[in-house]
């Protein structure tokens, strides 16, 4: 097979997808379990509780308002009774507020749920707005805000994200294999109401099967297609193969293996005329405008060396995770680590009594023997993170600067162009911890940028004053 | 529930620093047991020496200014290593002794240990031990080696000169070329005997991916170009283990190699511009590419 290298860079862990045969099972929480709903689970504003301690609540109910620019809005994903407003500590390090529910195990579900009436692309945008989604693949970003670009930057091409490059996780994988028409059907709602004449599905080489399936579904559903223009785009829809290699499924090395533009720094896909979209959110926007079910559930893989049951859980959003570990068959001894994601992106969590959030794809619990970090030696300037690094940074010259907190050194080294890929910490020899240096790196230099403007404008002000 | 709480990412690749060190000790090691095929056991006994004391003194000294031991991550084992096969095989063992402890002490530790100092210890060691030991520094006698009962190699102690003495005295003439690539009939220091050798190394490194090839590979097609522009057979140039050793095991020193491939191929030429310009001009005794380049 000819190599050729989709991006500078990469790495190779081992992918450990012991799942991938593992059917979606559907979860559903005791009764009189509590489930926790984050009012931030997405970019952005936090939605605002429009519900009060002790107010019944039923399946798909409107519990938080999107009545912000940025925000998404949230819906009960059982029905109970609202039992506490919590302010809880996000893994961002902010608080927000969460609603805590006591279901009743009787998933009765709310009148107001039901199809969307959407005829173009505003009730479209305003259906999903409506529908609470954010990117499922572990960004979180309100899809409406996506699907709103700036008039003079209407994407001309849609990129599916399938690559699912993440090591462990394979939700994805599973969606497209138990509902590519779903995902099909999604794709052609996104052409039809954004009015994108072109499709681009980029998946990676060692997933042949969701590959056929999607391409046999796309195929199915472009026949079934009854407007002209939405048929054709569908059925030139491509499924790109790519060479399996980490952070493939990251937002620029995607874009840029599938319709071969740069997303410039600081930029978002849509400064190159593009939209990205995760397979299982397209999924969903079928199902919902179908349906009219909101964003409540969603399916994630369990698994990590102390997962009893290992596999693929549709579960409702707000479920703890202890209470998920405890329906699968719990844990093999004490972990010494719970991942909310992949193992090279993911988040540590600090406690189990934390609830399962919109984005959230994968669920890690790991024995010490797998989790524990080496302890860090000195750089001995290898340069194998810089080989390693998609975005061509000089990892060791910005964990050199961050450590000795000096922004002048650090502005050089454009710590804000690393996307935290993680390739740079997996690869380092000397175990450095790359990435937390970087983020540090982030930082301080933001927090001096923002000095600086501050500083400038205050002199600015007092010449305008002193003329 | 105790749960550990850092940074992504959560996984790491099984690289390690003593891995590394470990590949570049391998890769010494054809040259070293080349060198007592064809020397004796001299050079095992001298490379076994400055190991001690690079090691010895690396020990010694982390633990007088109570900083963490090193001496695991093998480092100091790869200095010592690298200065023994650069040292004559008649070197007195109290002088690479000496080398060692200012290869560690002086310029590895004195800069802050691994990754810190700024030129290649062993090198830097190996200048310093020719200025003050010009005589036992450039004594090539060619000892007879554990193959001489086979008729290989020397039977008695034979002053040879080096390969670049017997160029520029206009002799290299009659040497072929395989036996120059072997390590017969000439003299010089221990681990650039043998090109066969020191080629096998390399390519465990480069198998290994613990060197990047854009230094070395710049580096001998500078030299070879310049060579063949004096008019001279660049591949007898090439046949100079020195030249091997310093193409692949000294400009590749992460110590000094720059990070990223364009800089890294710039290096190599310069590297070879230097050792060039040295070898067709310079009067130095012998320009090992090792030394020209510190
Ligand atoms: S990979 Fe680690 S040891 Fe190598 S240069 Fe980068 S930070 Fe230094
Ligand atoms: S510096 Fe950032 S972008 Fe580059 S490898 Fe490290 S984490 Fe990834």
């Amino acid at each position: 097979m000819a190599f050729r290298r989709p991006f500078p860079g990469g790495a190779h862990p081992d992918p450990q997808k012991r799942t991938l045969d593992a059917a979606t099972l559907r979860l559903d929480p005791p009764a009189a379990a509590r489930l926790l709903v984050p009012m931030a689970m997405h970019l952005g504003a936090p939605a605002r509780p429009l519900v009060a301690k002790g107010a019944r609540v039923l399946v798909g109910q409107p519990i938080g308002a999107a009545d912000r620019p940025m925000s998404a809005w949230v819906h009960s994903p059982v029905s109970g009774t609202v039992t506490a407003i919590r302010r809880i500590l996000q893994s961002s390090g902010a608080f927000a507020d969460a609603v805590e529910i006591a279901s009743d195990g009787l998933g009765e579900v709310d009148p107001s749920v039901r199809p969307p009436d959407v005829v173009d692309r505003a009730s479209f945008v305003a259906a999903i707005a409506a529908s609470g989604l954010v990117g499922l693949g572990g960004a979180s970003f309100p899809t409406h805000i996506k699907l709103s670009p700036p008039p003079d930057k209407a994407p001309d091409c849609l990129v599916i994200n399938a690559a699912e490059c993440e090591p462990y996780i394979t939700s994805d994988y599973r969606a497209c294999l138990e509902e590519p028409d779903a995902i099909a059907d999604g794709i052609l709602q996104v052409l039809r109401y954004m009015d994108i004449p072109r499709a681009v599905i980029g998946i990676e080489d060692n997933k042949p099967r969701a590959a056929a399936a999607l391409a046999n579904a796309l195929k199915a559903a472009a026949a079934r297609e009854a407007d002209s223009a939405c048929r054709a785009a569908a059925e030139a829809a491509e499924i790109r193969i790519l060479p399996t290699l980490y952070p493939q499924g990251a937002e620029k090395m995607l874009v840029h293996a599938c319709t071969g533009r740069t997303i410039p720094t600081g930029g978002l896909p849509h400064d190159v005329r593009v939209m990205v979209l995760n397979v299982s959110t397209v999924g969903f926007i079928s199902h919902y405008l179908a349906t009219g079910m909101p964003l409540v559930r969603r399916r994630l893989t369990l698994d990590g060396d102390l997962a009893v049951g290992p596999g693929n859980y549709d579960v409702p959003v707000g479920l703890m995770i202890a209470d998920l570990l405890a329906l699968t068959g719990g844990t093999r001894g004490e972990p010494e680590k719970i991942l909310m994601g992949g193992p090279m992106m993911g988040v540590a969590l600090d406690r189990p009594d934390t609830p399962v959030i919109k984005a959230n794809n994968a669920i890690l619990v790991l024995s010490g023997a797998v989790a524990a970090l080496p302890a860090e030696t000195a750089c001995i300037r290898c340069a194998r993170c810089v080989q390693a690094c998609p975005m061509r940074l000089l990892p060791t010259a910005i964990d050199a600067a961050a450590r000795l907190e000096d922004a002048d050194l650090l502005e050089p080294t454009n710590p804000l162009d690393c996307i935290e890929c993680g390739c740079c910490s997996y690869v380092c020899p000397a175990k450095r911890h790359l990435v937390q240096s970087i983020r540090l790196g982030k930082t301080i230099l933001r927090t001096a940028q923002a000095r600086k403007k501050a500083e400038d404008g205050r002199r600015r002000a007092a010449k305008e004053v002193r003329p | 529930m105790n749960l550990v709480l850092s940074s992504s990412p959560h996984l790491r690749d099984n690289a390690s620093t003593p891995r590394i060190m470990g590949d570049v000790l391998i890769a010494l090691a054809p040259a070293l047991l080349a060198s007592a095929l064809l020397f004796g056991l001299r050079p095992l006994a001298v490379a076994a020496v400055a190991v001690a004391f690079a090691v010895g003194s690396e020990y010694l000294f982390r633990r007088l200014v109570r900083r963490s031991n090193t001496i695991g991550d093998l480092s100091a084992a790869v200095t010592g290593l690298l200065l023994a096969l650069n040292l004559p095989p008649t070197i007195p063992l109290w002088i690479a002794a000496l080398g060692s402890v200012v290869a560690i002490v002086i310029v590895k530790q004195f800069f802050g240990g691994i990754g810190q100092n700024f030129v290649n210890p062993a090198l830097a060691a190996r200048v310093v031990l020719a200025i003050s030991f010009p005589v036992a520094m450039t004594r090539w006698d060619r000892t007879p080696g554990l193959l001489s009962a086979f008729g290989i190699g020397e039977a008695d102690v034979v002053t040879g000169p080096t390969l670049l003495e017997q160029m520029r005295q206009g002799a290299q003439g009659e040497v072929s070329l395989l036996s120059l690539f072997l390590g017969l009939d000439k003299g010089g220091c221990i681990g650039e005997i043998s090109v066969a050798a020191l080629l096998l190394g390399a390519a465990w490194l480069v198998f290994r991916k613990v060197i990047p090839l854009w230094t070395p590979l710049s580096y001998l097609a500078v030299v070879g170009l310049f060579t063949l522009a004096a008019g001279r057979d660049p591949l007898v140039h090439l046949m100079s283990g020195g030249l091997v050793i310093g193409a692949f095991f000294m400009a590749t020193d992460y110590a000094t190699v720059p990070l990223t491939w364009k800089g890294q191929l710039l290096f190599g030429l310069g590297c070879g511009l230097i050792t060039s310009l040295i070898r067709l001009f310079g009067g130095m005794a012998r320009a090992c590419p090792s030394r020209s380049c510190s």
